[in-house]
């Protein structure tokens, strides 16, 4: 048992994977003498060589490019994206390249890739440090989409994700990079909570509140704080969004018949309107009122100023939650 | 450009006058690439003319037995007559497209044949010739074209990966491949690996092959970029995308670069062999422009009669690479008119034996849709899966 931070759990995480296998590589900018600009690549390099944690020149296709040409060769890369919003110029090498290699080759060829990327806003930075691109993938077929939320999740699931033979996009809450919680970093991989499911973070009663990544700490505190007026939230933690892992959800909506999905990314065509229409599918007896999402709003990520109008926060969360109940 | 360059000289000068000792120098017109065949230019690698007159060139040079060059000209019919094949398959309505190789024979079993078994191969979805060098029964891109399957060939047993749609993605892979090779220490000896990435003229503009270049730059990759310049993309010339030959990008990213006759079979090969030599020994990548032609359409989608003139055709026509091969052995007295009608026989019934096994190639299964998606399989795709079947099944007298 340990006291750490998320940044520092992606950290062990990696440290540990490293040690385990020799085909592990770490590759992305900066991630090298500097330690990341976050520096959840810290002494890396320094304990494992340049060979294993390569600075890369600056140009993200190139990264995942190179990155799936040594997967082929049987490494198996973890590549840093900088920012959530520099993942674009790979854009092509993730959807048609990493995440298609296995079904063109008919099964042959596996590409054990993952890609961490720093990821949402909250952290008062100009454009494109504070985006929530994760819809884009978890559209697409052959990636499978994980976001961590807490410091004992970063540091098991980054190693199921490089341990995992499928194409992994790994998003990492960087507003709470430096939150602590304790890691359980004793035991085996195999032992741990498995990747792909999601996880009631807090049981309640009267209504479920469905959040993944950075927003579920937000969602804690709103349970935390509904207590107080006298309401029981269920706040579920989504953590693997592709494929969804959907059963702890319609357990939880089958018991309380109200359900609210939190995330920073726009509503438009988001994970909560997957999460809702499977929602309506399988739990329609069970519903005392529609499912409500609260989101980041429908347009460009805003000045850093306005933030936190544009942020889902605890009251917004309230909010929806009372709503709920005016049915 | 005159007019560009005074007009800098002016706002230099304050703007309002002009000054007289800043006479611009016209800048030389850039070429455009359209009639360089010039033997003379050691920058130019050609061996055989296109009469199939063998010449020297001061860096390169192939040493082979009779039967190999026999070798090298069966290859060129064979592959051209599997390619003819190709084309009217599609335009029987058997493909569903069709990319053609013709004209390009030269410099892909040229390149193709002198790789060393250990080398890989990343190709894009044309180099149906580099295929039939490594011993893939040419059967197998036909799946991929027919639609009844995605290619698939073992990449790892043929040492040549699947065919790549998107531009220039490849070169990447190939890149990070040859990486690898250095990392599992496979370079530096005569055994070494390398790596031989095919792209096109058109590609060399595309953001990742200069990625590509750059990557291989950086970490000295064992990787061979064999650009067939065969000077359109689908319609677009080359001259209206680069404005320099396009051998010379290998300076601006620290290798060396070569052009070497396309349609020359004995010169691609050559040059091929020394690159990729230089790169099994740990000597970093290089950059091959094989100086080619497309004579027939980009694919069975298109029509180049909109875009360039018969002449250009013609012109091309006469710098054939199979006829030259077959110049060549004339002239050197290596094969007589029985041979050349026994390669034409061969070939035919390679083509015949191809055109039946296109035909007869089975039917995915429907529920083919979800096969090879994740190497772990996905709960999502099991449901969707069941419920597809379940919902084929409901028809009565369904078979599936």
């Amino acid at each position: 048992m340990l006291q750490s931070t998320i940044g520092k759990g992606v950290n062990l995480g990696l440290r540990r994977a490293l040690e385990d296998d020799s085909k592990v590589l770490i590759m992305g900018e900066d991630i090298g003498r500097l330690g990341g600009v976050f520096r959840v690549t810290d002494s890396l390099q320094k304990d494992f060589g340049e060979d294993r944690v390569i600075d890369t020149p600056l140009a993200e296709s190139g990264i995942v490019g190179t990155a799936i040409g040594l997967a082929m060769r049987g490494y198996r890369p973890v590549c840093e994206i900088q920012f959530d919003g520099f993942v674009y110029p790979a854009f092509d090498q993730i959807v048609c390249q990493l995440a298609k290699m296995h079904n063109r080759s008919m099964g042959k060829i596996a590409l054990p890739v993952v890609i961490r990327i720093p990821w949402g806003g909250g952290i008062g930075a100009v454009e494109h440090h504070s985006e929530s691109p994760e819809a884009y993938f978890a559209h697409t077929a052959g990636l499978k989409v994980v976001a961590c939320s807490n410091p004992n999740d970063a540091y098991w699931m980054i190693q199921q994700a490089i341990a995992s033979d499928d194409p992994i996009i790994f998003f990492e809450p960087k507003r709470r990079y430096h939150e602590k919680g304790e890691i359980s970093d004793d035991g085996e991989l195999g032992g741990a909570f498995p990747l792909h499911k999601a996880r009631v973070a807090r049981e309640g009663t009267d209504c479920t509140v469905v959040a993944y990544g950075p927003m579920v700490r937000t969602c804690l505190d709103a349970a935390t704080a509904a207590e107080a007026d006298g309401r029981s939230l269920e706040v579920i933690d989504m953590r693997t969004l592709s494929p969804l892992d959907m059963e702890p959800v319609y357990d939880s909506v089958k018991r309380t018949g109200r359900l609210v999905i939190v995330h920073e990314a726009p509503s438009n065509v988001g994970l909560g309107a997957e999460i809702a229409t499977r929602v309506m599918q399988e739990c329609f007896y069970s519903l005392e009122a529609p499912v409500l999402r609260v989101t980041g709003y429908n347009t460009p990520y805003p000045q850093s100023r306005l933030e936190e109008e544009y942020l889902p926060d605890l009251d917004r969360v309230l909010d929806a939650v009372d709503r709920t109940f005016a049915y | 450009m005159v007019n560009g360059e005074r007009a800098r000289g002016t706002t230099k000068s304050g703007g309002t006058t002009r000054t007289a000792a800043k006479k611009p120098t016209p800048r030389k017109k850039a070429t455009t690439d359209r009639s360089v065949a010039n033997v003379a230019d050691p920058a130019f690698v050609q061996l055989l003319t296109p009469d199939g007159e063998r010449v020297e060139h001061p860096d390169y040079s192939v040493d082979f037995t009779d039967q190999e060059y026999r070798d090298l000209y069966r290859d060129l019919v064979i592959v051209r007559r599997l390619d003819t094949e190709g084309t009217t398959l599609q335009r029987q309505g058997q493909l569903g497209i069709w990319a053609s190789l013709a004209g390009q024979e030269a410099a892909q079993i040229g390149s193709g044949r002198a790789l060393a078994e250990q080398d890989m191969v990343f190709p894009t979805y044309r180099e149906h010739g580099v295929l039939w060098t490594r011993d893939i029964d040419p059967i197998m891109p036909f799946g991929l074209f027919r639609g009844v399957d995605l290619g698939g060939w073992d990449a790892q047993k043929y040492r040549f990966q699947g065919y790549t749609i998107v531009i220039g993605a490849q070169t990447l892979h190939a890149t990070g491949y040859a990486m690898g090779i250095t990392k599992d220490g496979k370079v530096g000896t005569d055994d070494g690996e390398a790596v031989i990435a095919y792209f096109g003229d058109g590609a060399i503009s595309q953001g990742d092959v200069n990625e590509a270049f750059i990557y291989a730059a950086a970490y000295d990759a064992p990787v061979v970029f064999f650009c067939q310049n065969n000077q359109y993309a689908i319609s677009v010339p080359v001259h209206k995308q680069a404005k320099t030959p396009l051998f010379k990008r290998a300076d601006g990213f620290g290798f060396p670069g070569v052009r070497v006759d396309g349609n020359d079979v004995l010169a691609t090969y050559a040059v091929t062999k020394v690159a990729m030599d230089r790169a099994r020994h740990g000597q970093g990548p290089g950059l091959i422009e094989a100086f080619t032609y497309r004579m027939g359409a980009h694919t069975t989608t298109d029509d180049p009669t909109r875009y360039r003139d018969k002449s250009e055709e013609e012109e091309w026509r006469l710098k054939d690479p199979v006829a030259r091969m077959r110049g060549f052995l004339e002239k050197q007295q290596l094969a007589d008119d029985d041979y050349f009608a026994s390669i034409d026989a061969e070939a035919a019934e390679h083509a015949l034996s191809l055109r039946e096994r296109v035909l007869t190639l089975p039917e995915p299964k429907p529920s083919a849709i979800f096969d090879h998606v994740y190497p772990n399989g996905s709960p999502l795709l099991d449901a969707e899966r069941a419920e597809f079947l379940a919902y084929q099944e409901s028809f009565e007298g369904s078979g599936h």
